[in-house]
């Protein structure tokens, strides 16, 4: 088997990556944008496993490279994780449109340039699992991050829709939607511990999600009772909260 | 933030808890880790005044300052030679993931200490000792080299023939003179995941000396000591001498481990209830049994099977009274100190008893040819006075305390045990150390 990790700088990827080594002896492709830091993860991951890592560059926001990146693949991966992603900075992505597009081009953008191109040859193979990985903040627009939570409601719905085409070729789409996870993209917030998930949980959540083919998942679990009560209040109070 | 998570996030200075193992005493500080020598070296060059933290499992505060380096995410392998059973890896790497990647190979630590959730920096760093000190000597026996970060950002290659004086300062040097980056370790060929185990009762100290030379050949040997019974029992001890088995599994049974949710209050932990524990366990282990065949885990680290074990001391902690004296005069020293202990009835859940080999060039490793005690104290009122009264007592038998430990000792205590500390002292000064690693243990004892 393999899988291709994209973004797997990201704390997540990196477990994930780790993890279906282990458990599934998987080859893993490890594509992100910091080499220095990539190559490293790969010796690791092929001596603690004795499986096939390989290090490759991949910019997200670098669309005209991205058929060429997967064309060069000598062996095409059999699951791709998209993790790639930023935060941002919301008041900035409000004042700074170049800064909102960052956002929107590496969380949004970014990834259906790279899907797209992936979608086809799976969809020619019949055959792949693409897991996404989205937040639970493009579920409902909240005033404290709703720049990157519409970025992940457009890349939540474009998963569903690529579901949708991919399902009857053979090809399963899962959408992950994490709550909150310490990761260095969270380094520095103080995050409720008790709601606050590791990137090795996640991890086996991604996999669990991975084995029993399921399309939509939360992880933590709860996330999904969370974010069942926070869009079930209605518009006229929630526009009047401060979240 | 608090110091769990602290432990491996990335961090760039920010405000965090932290604390060591016995929570004594509880700081603030800034955080900083790394995952590639240049963000380590820019983190060197910005400040002054670091200590490097790996896992905190030290006890006391040699691992505690208002700046901390993170070492927890420099945490990658880089190369395994399995004909040789070499590992190179970065000093973030804990003796855990050493053993879950490395035993099913058949390969096992040449030494370890009674915890696995400690980094490869950290084992270094206090030069640690396991079961078999008498046979293998510390952890600096098993490494062939590590790449030291000096206080400049320059990094290099210290053995025991190039750069020899920073190993020697380096291993058992607390982190005091750079931060290790990367070390090449010799692990040990091992044909299971099995010890046999021979365990025998000592009706007290003398008895329990004698078991011990008897059993010297042993690869392992460490034993329990009861500090509070008196008379003729007087420390009374079960000893558990070990050889790694040839049969049995190669892989660990998958153990389920249980976890102290919160602190407990410190009432719980008395010398009533000190007492009734030791008394059960020495009832309970066998008069004499000979290779009973036993997990690694369980044989060397019993106490990881709980987590947070230490919050069973309560919210203002506990610190550990590690001590070593001469073989010479071990006998009458130990005599004395558990008289001490009992008749002050600050007694100890967990005291430990083991025979060291001889002991290694490293200007501060803590080991020395003679008996070994550890005890462990609640923090309390009169705790520090008595125990600089035993510090007189060590002191005076040609003894030492072991600094991974320790969080009160004086600087003449120190001195007088650490006879080397002036050359490690000098060291520091020549490479400008002392202007860029400092520990609250450092500053307390004077180095
Ligand atoms: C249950 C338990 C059992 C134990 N049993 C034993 C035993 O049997 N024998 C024994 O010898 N010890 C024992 N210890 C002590 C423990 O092994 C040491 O304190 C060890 O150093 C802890 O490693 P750490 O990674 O947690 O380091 P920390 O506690 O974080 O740091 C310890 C010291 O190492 C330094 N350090 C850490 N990383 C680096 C680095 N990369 N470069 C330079 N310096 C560094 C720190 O500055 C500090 O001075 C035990 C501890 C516990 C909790
Ligand atoms: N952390 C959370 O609380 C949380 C919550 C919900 C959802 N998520 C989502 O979960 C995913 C993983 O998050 P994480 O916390 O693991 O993130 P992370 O540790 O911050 O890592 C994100 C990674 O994305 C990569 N990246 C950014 N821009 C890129 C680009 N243009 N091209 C290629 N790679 C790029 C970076 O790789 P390089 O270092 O190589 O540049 C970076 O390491 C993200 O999609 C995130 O939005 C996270």
């Amino acid at each position: 088997m393999n899988l291709l990790i994209l973004g797997a700088n990201s704390d997540v990827g990196y477990a994930t990556a780790r993890l279906f080594a282990e458990r599934e002896r998987a080859n893993v492709y490890l594509a992100s944008r910091n080499m220095d830091l990539l190559e490293k993860k790969a010796t690791d991951i092929a001596i603690r496993h004795q499986i096939k890592a390989t290090p490759l560059f991949f910019d997200a926001t670098d669309y005209d490279t991205h058929q060429l990146f997967y064309t060069n693949l000598e062996i095409k991966p059999d699951i791709v994780v998209l993790c790639f992603g930023i935060l941002g900075n919301q008041e900035d992505a409000q004042k700074n449109v170049s800064h909102a597009r960052e956002v929107i081009d590496t969380n949004f953008t970014g990834a259906l340039s790279i899907l797209e191109v992936i979608a086809e040859d799976f969809e020619k193979r019949g055959h792949g699992v693409i897991i996404g990985i989205s937040s639970v903040a493009g579920l409902r627009g909240r005033q404290s991050n709703y720049i990157y939570g519409a970025a992940k409601g457009a890349l939540s719905t474009y998963l569903s829709g690529l579901r949708n085409r991919l399902a009857k070729r053979g090809v399963h789409v899962v959408t992950v939607l994490p709550g909150f996870i310490n990761t260095k993209m969270t380094d520095g917030m103080d995050l409720p511990e008790k709601l606050t998930a590791t990137p090795d949980q996640v991890a086996l959540d991604i996999h669990k999600a991975f084995q029993k083919k399921k399309n939509i998942i939360y992880t933590r679990w709860f996330w999904k009772w969370i974010m069942l009560i926070i869009r079930g209040i209605p518009e006229t109070i929630f526009k009047r909260l401060s979240l | 933030m608090d110091h769990a998570r602290a432990v491996n996030i990335l961090a760039d200075g920010e405000k965090m808890n932290i604390e060591s193992w016995g929570r004594y005493p509880k700081t603030t500080g800034e955080g900083y880790s790394f995952e590639t020598v240049k963000t380590l070296a820019a983190h060197l060059e910005k400040n002054n005044m670091f200590i490097p933290y790996g896992m905190g499992r030290s006890y006391g505060d040699s691992a505690l300052n208002e700046k901390v380096i993170l070492t927890r995410r420099y945490d990658k392998l880089i190369q395994f030679d399995p004909e040789q059973g070499i590992v190179i890896c970065e000093s973030g790497v804990t003796l855990d993931e050493l053993i879950r990647i490395f035993l099913k190979k058949g390969w096992f630590l040449s030494v370890t200490p009674g915890t696995k959730f400690v980094t490869v920096g950290g084992a270094i760093a206090s030069d640690v000792h396991g079961k078999n000190h008498h046979k293998a000597g510390c952890f600096s026996n098993s490494v062939l080299w590590f790449d030291l970060m000096l206080p400049d950002g320059r990094i290099v290659r210290c053995d025991r023939e190039k750069n020899r004086d920073l190993f020697l300062a380096t291993a058992g040097g607390m982190g005091l003179t750079g931060i290790i980056l990367t070390a090449a370790i010799k692990l040990k060929p091992v044909k299971s995941a099995y010890i046999r185990e021979t365990v025998v009762r000592c009706n007290n100290l003398k008895d329990a000396f004698e078991k011990f030379e008897i059993h010297e050949d042993a690869t392992y040997s460490v034993a329990w000591i009861d500090c509070l019974s008196k008379g003729k029992a007087k420390g009374r001890s079960v000893l558990m001498a070990g050889e790694n088995a040839s049969t049995g599994a190669i892989d660990l049974p998958r153990k389920r481990t249980v976890s102290i949710p919160l602190d407990l209050p410190s009432f719980c932990l008395n010398s009533f209830s000190v007492k009734c524990f030791n008394h059960l366990y020495y009832m309970k282990s066998p008069q004499y049994t000979e290779n009973r065949l036993t997990p690694l885990d369980t044989f060397f680290y019993p106490l990881d099977a709980i987590g947070h074990w230490n919050r069973i001391y309560g919210k203002k902690g506990f610190t550990q009274y590690q001590m070593v004296l001469p073989k010479a005069s071990s006998f009458e020293g130990l005599d004395l100190i558990l008289d001490k202990i009992s008749s002050a009835g600050m007694g100890s859940f967990l005291a430990v008893l083991k025979l060291f080999g001889p002991q290694n060039d490293n200007y501060l490793s803590f080991p020395m040819e003679g008996y070994t005690l550890a005890l462990d104290f609640k923090i309390q009122s009169r705790l520090f006075a008595f125990l600089d009264h035993l510090d007189d007592i060590v002191t005076d038998y040609g003894g030492r305390i072991y600094l991974t430990k320790d969080v009160r000792m004086s600087p003449d205590t120190f001195k007088k045990g650490y006879p080397a500390w002036d050359t490690f002292s000098a060291l520091r000064q020549h490479y400008g150390m002392n202007q860029k690693f400092q520990s609250l243990q450092s500053k307390r004892i004077g180095v």
